[in-house]
């Protein structure tokens, strides 16, 4: 799967786990901010974000801090799988 | 207490049976069967996303309030003047229930947060910035006696100058809510603050109120 193939999956994923009704996969930018502005989450979604992660990915994150940047958009989040995948082969 | 001081209930909700009525008067008639909160939360209020993610009580609790205070003068009163008093017998075992079914495959944070019976009162309180006193009361039927002491007291000690109160009630996708308003002010519309007049509110289309266990 290329990066423009998750990231498309990404956005279905994310409206449904994070049940955001009324909210199209198109709408949502590539590198738009995921917390506070953009689509303005919360501390209770990025941990939705995390399980999504490890039931989806089967990727744990080790640190808050960490979180931080791979949850700063769809792209890095892509980055992050991407990457994962990778270290894995 | 003096006449000044007259509490009136100055607006009432019901939610029961798939119908919704303001102050007695039906508004709402659900006639199918697979999704009544959303779809009348998209046809009655639909401003506020959060309403999605949130648990059936806080959905019940959102929908029920919106209603009780659209076109009211709450803002009227300082946030800190206002106060929500709600019960309910099965207090989040809905939620419970959902939760412990995710831990099967993976514990969903999202449920976790809607694991207490009070969590609405905070849904509410965020929603319409209210920071009066709070409390949520697990009693096997609404109990108008009770919340009728309970309220006179708060305002009788100056703690509150409105409330919000009643019962928020869900469990195996039956749904009973009964809120009402009850402020300190002289209302044409208003009836009087009394535990007969709150079990007469609540036994409107009353045929499953008072869910049992």
């Amino acid at each position: 799967m290329d990066k423009q193939e998750l990231m498309q999956r990404l956005k279905d994923e994310i409206i449904k786990q994070l049940k955001l009704e009324g909210t199209k996969p198109e709408s949502i930018g590539d590198h738009d901010p995921l917390f506070v502005e953009g689509l303005g989450l919360d501390s209770i979604d990025a941990l939705e974000l995390i399980v999504l992660l490890q039931q989806e990915y089967k990727i744990k994150l080790n640190n808050a801090e960490q979180g931080q940047e791979v949850f700063r958009s769809v792209s890095t989040m892509a980055d992050f799988i991407l990457e994962h995948q990778a270290k894995q082969v | 207490m003096s006449p000044e001081d007259q509490l009136n209930i100055t607006k009432s909700v019901i939610i029961r049976n798939n119908s919704i009525y303001v102050d007695g008067n039906i508004i709402y008639e659900y006639f199918k069967n697979d999704n009544f909160l959303n779809d009348s939360y998209e046809s009655l209020d639909n401003n506020y996303p959060k309403f999605y993610k949130m648990d059936v009580l806080g959905k019940l609790g959102m929908l029920a309030t919106h209603l009780l205070l659209k076109d009211s003068d709450i803002e009227n009163h300082l946030p800190s003047d206002v106060g929500i008093v709600l019960s309910n017998s099965n207090s989040s075992l809905d939620a419970d229930i959902r939760y412990f079914d995710s831990v099967k495959s993976f514990p969903s944070p999202a449920l976790f947060v809607y694991t207490l019976p009070n969590i609405v009162t905070g849904e509410i309180s965020i929603r319409y910035k209210l920071k009066g006193e709070n409390a949520f009361f697990i009693s096997q039927q609404f109990d108008a006696d009770w919340l009728h002491f309970y309220i006179s007291h708060l305002f009788q000690n100056n703690k509150i100058n409105a409330c919000i109160g009643g019962w928020i009630e869900s469990i195996n996708s039956d749904h009973d809510v009964c809120l009402f308003l009850t402020e300190r002010k002289e209302s044409k519309n208003g009836i009087n603050f009394t535990a007969e007049n709150l079990n007469n509110i609540n036994s409107l289309g009353d045929d499953v109120s008072n869910i049992l266990p």
